[in-house]
């Protein structure tokens, strides 16, 4: 992870440890932070319901994204098995309500912490684990939830899938995208102030220091077993609430939907948003929710000079996410965030970009 | 207890066993010298059987030609592969690495689905519908060819590394990057070789899957497969890799044989392999075969 110079207004100093710590680390950020949370706040009232459930797609996706870039980003372990622990999450919430008949708005969080357990479960081998046989371990619980999804009848339905009730708010049913909108956003804000705040405590040091060189980290007293199950349990928080959150969204879970290509997918968001930076999944979301769409476009175009091109739309936008993997990786492997970055610095920098 | 089907479904196992042997003695290869894992081994497989089935029955080759054919394909794709992803890739982190081999693996199996279609196509019969009884049981001539071509394929293995020239500069290479290029190999070539040897080596098991069942897409299902082989024999010994292949082949059909005979729990044969793998992983992370990491700090 490149560190780049944080170019700050003139006269900015900070001359205490706290100071430095704070998550605005400008007032000129906390101004944009305010402004963007009215925007979001306000959006419902303008924007139509393709873009906002568009929006709805984006922020649960982009949960389970900060989830896992806890994970991948700050504690170095791989995990090829985050769909799995998204469906759990979904099936939780849904088996929650349907038998203890607990407010929708309860069993999330509760389905969030129910994930934790299985995921802390599945952490237990992976502790001992790393790079590479951690990734084939965490494919292996893919697949083995993957099963009990289909297998466990009371607890998802089977092949029929599960119910999952619409969330309501005091009475006010949570059924169109701009009340539903705000649920999510309720829940990404949450979360990314609960992942921002992590980085800064000790748990999140001790997290980025077994990910720096987990023998150092030992040395220096880190628990390696305990901060690896740990960073699994709390990635599998974040996926569990993403779940809950995009099963009550479609009302209806099956299990084929929490495949190993969802999987994938997480990874590549936190790889092209940006490994180890709390808003790269989010960018990387929103990256990977449009560039399908992106593509159809282009095709659309495309297929006006070749015809051949029309039929074969699906496969162009499932081609595009693996190329965009594999693109990201070859030419800017520290993500969009990097980009970023690297404008606001040349942008603070101009005209004397040294 | 049914001691025939058993007996059928452990040979099943065994002829099935060998071909993930020899995906996993690919995969083995790419990493042991080249410390790549590759995700995209299952498209390989795949790549192979559909591009020799084009060349039957678009290009009207007879077999044999449309074998040759695809092999050089498979390796001149390998070679590829290597030098546009993976050569920008050397000295990144692991995560990268497997991501790329992913990332690949979704890119072939969107364009195969694309350009070759999602059914399943049949070879046109090559080696004849007949089976051959051997000790009382039918075995069908194409899984008997399977099973002989298999064992081609590792004795030819064995010979290379054991005596040919390029084979002790891949084993140099494997066991030291820097000491192999002292004393002058080009770890480069080296490099784009097992790729080239994997890819070529996993065409001929999918053109094999390809004649006893049919060309799809779903072949590529072998590629998962070979994580609990690979797993199970210890992720740097070819050895390692056949025998894990045999044992998970052997163990999904016993799995098979104990869910239809006694349990009746559906689909055990296809997750068994995973518990193994987690236990595996568990008790003896390096394998049967493998070599223990020792790290010194």
């Amino acid at each position: 992870m490149a560190h780049l110079p944080y170019p700050r207004p003139a006269g900015d100093f900070r001359v205490t440890y706290e100071s430095d710590m704070t998550v605005f680390k400008t007032v000129a950020a906390h101004r944009w932070a305010i402004a963007l949370a009215v925007i979001a706040l306000a959006l419902p009232q303008f924007a139509d319901d393709a873009i906002l459930s568009q929006m709805i797609m984006i922020g649960i996706f982009s949960i389970a994204a900060l989830g896992l870039n806890v994970l991948v980003g700050y504690t170095g372990q791989i995990s090829l098995g985050h769909a799995a622990f998204f469906g759990f999450g979904a099936f939780a919430s849904a088996w929650l309500f349907s038998v203890t008949a607990l407010p929708v708005l309860i069993t999330i969080p509760l389905a969030g912490v129910m994930t934790t357990a299985v995921g802390m479960i599945f952490g237990i081998p992976a502790a001992r684990l790393k790079g590479l046989y951690l990734a084939i371990a965490t494919l292996a619980s893919q697949f083995i939830l993957e099963d009990f999804f289909a297998r466990a009848d009371w607890f998802t339905g089977g092949p029929y899938g599960a119910l999952a009730e619409t969330p309501s708010f005091f009475g006010i049913l949570l059924d169109t995208d701009s009340t539903y909108f705000y649920l999510v956003l309720f829940w990404l804000v949450v979360s990314y102030l609960a992942v921002a705040n992590l980085v800064r405590t000790r748990d999140g040091r001790a997290f980025i220091a077994v990910r720096d060189h987990y023998l150092s980290a030992e040395i220096m007293g880190i628990n390696l077993t305990r901060y690896r199950v740990l960073s699994f349990g709390i990635s599998s928080f974040f996926a569990g609430i993403g779940g809950a959150l995009y099963g009550h969204y479609l009302g209806f879970v099956t299990g084929e939907a929490f495949n190993i290509l969802l999987s994938i997918q997480f990874l590549a968001i936190i790889i092209i948003g940006g490994l180890g930076s709390i808003t790269g999944p989010i960018l990387g979301t929103v990256f990977i929710l449009l560039l399908p769409q992106a593509m159809e476009f282009l095709a659309g175009g495309l297929a006006q000079v070749f015809p051949g091109i029309g039929h074969g739309v699906a496969y162009i936008k499932e081609m595009s996410i693996g190329a965009a993997i594999m693109l990201f990786l070859i030419f800017e492997p520290d993500g969009l965030i990097h980009r970023w970055r690297l404008m606001r610095a040349s942008w603070k920098l101009f005209p004397f970009s040294h | 207890m049914n001691f025939e089907l058993l007996f059928q479904l452990l040979i099943n196992g065994l002829i099935v066993g060998m071909l993930y042997g020899v995906v996993a003695m690919c995969f083995v290869l790419i990493y042991k010298s080249t410390q790549v894992v590759n995700f995209a081994q299952g498209e390989f497989v795949v790549l192979g059987a559909w591009v020799c089935w084009a060349s039957v029955m678009y290009m009207g080759l007879p077999f044999i030609p449309a074998f040759l054919f695809s092999l050089a394909f498979m390796t001149l794709f390998g070679i590829l592969v290597q030098v546009v992803v993976l050569r920008p890739l050397i000295g990144e982190p692991v995560i990268s690495v497997i991501m790329a081999t992913i990332g690949l693996s979704i890119f072939m199996q969107a364009l195969m689905n694309w350009v070759f279609g999602n059914n399943a196509e049949r070879f046109p019969n090559v080696f004849g519908e007949g089976t051959v009884s051997i000790a009382g049981l039918n075995v069908e001539t194409a899984y008997l060819v399977s099973l002989v071509l298999s064992v081609i394929v590792m004795a030819v293995f064995f010979w290379f590394f054991k005596k040919s020239r390029w084979g002790l500069a891949m084993r140099a290479t494997a066991f030291n990057q820097q000491i192999a290029q002292s004393l002058g190999i080009s770890v480069r070539q080296v490099f784009a070789l097992a790729w080239a040897i994997s890819a070529l080596v996993s065409g001929i098991a999918g053109i094999v899957l390809g004649l006893v069942n049919a060309v799809s897409n779903s072949l590529a299902f072998i590629g998962i497969k070979v994580f609990p082989a690979v797993i199970v024999g210890g992720l740097d010994s070819i050895v390692g890799g056949v025998v894990g292949g045999i044992i998970i082949g052997v163990l999904e059909n016993l799995a098979e044989f104990v869910d239809g005979q006694y349990l009746q729990v559906g689909n055990l044969f296809k997750v068994a392999p995973f518990y193994v793998l987690i236990v595996i992983l568990m008790i003896r992370p390096y394998g049967l075969f493998g070599t223990k990491d020792i790290e010194r700090v």
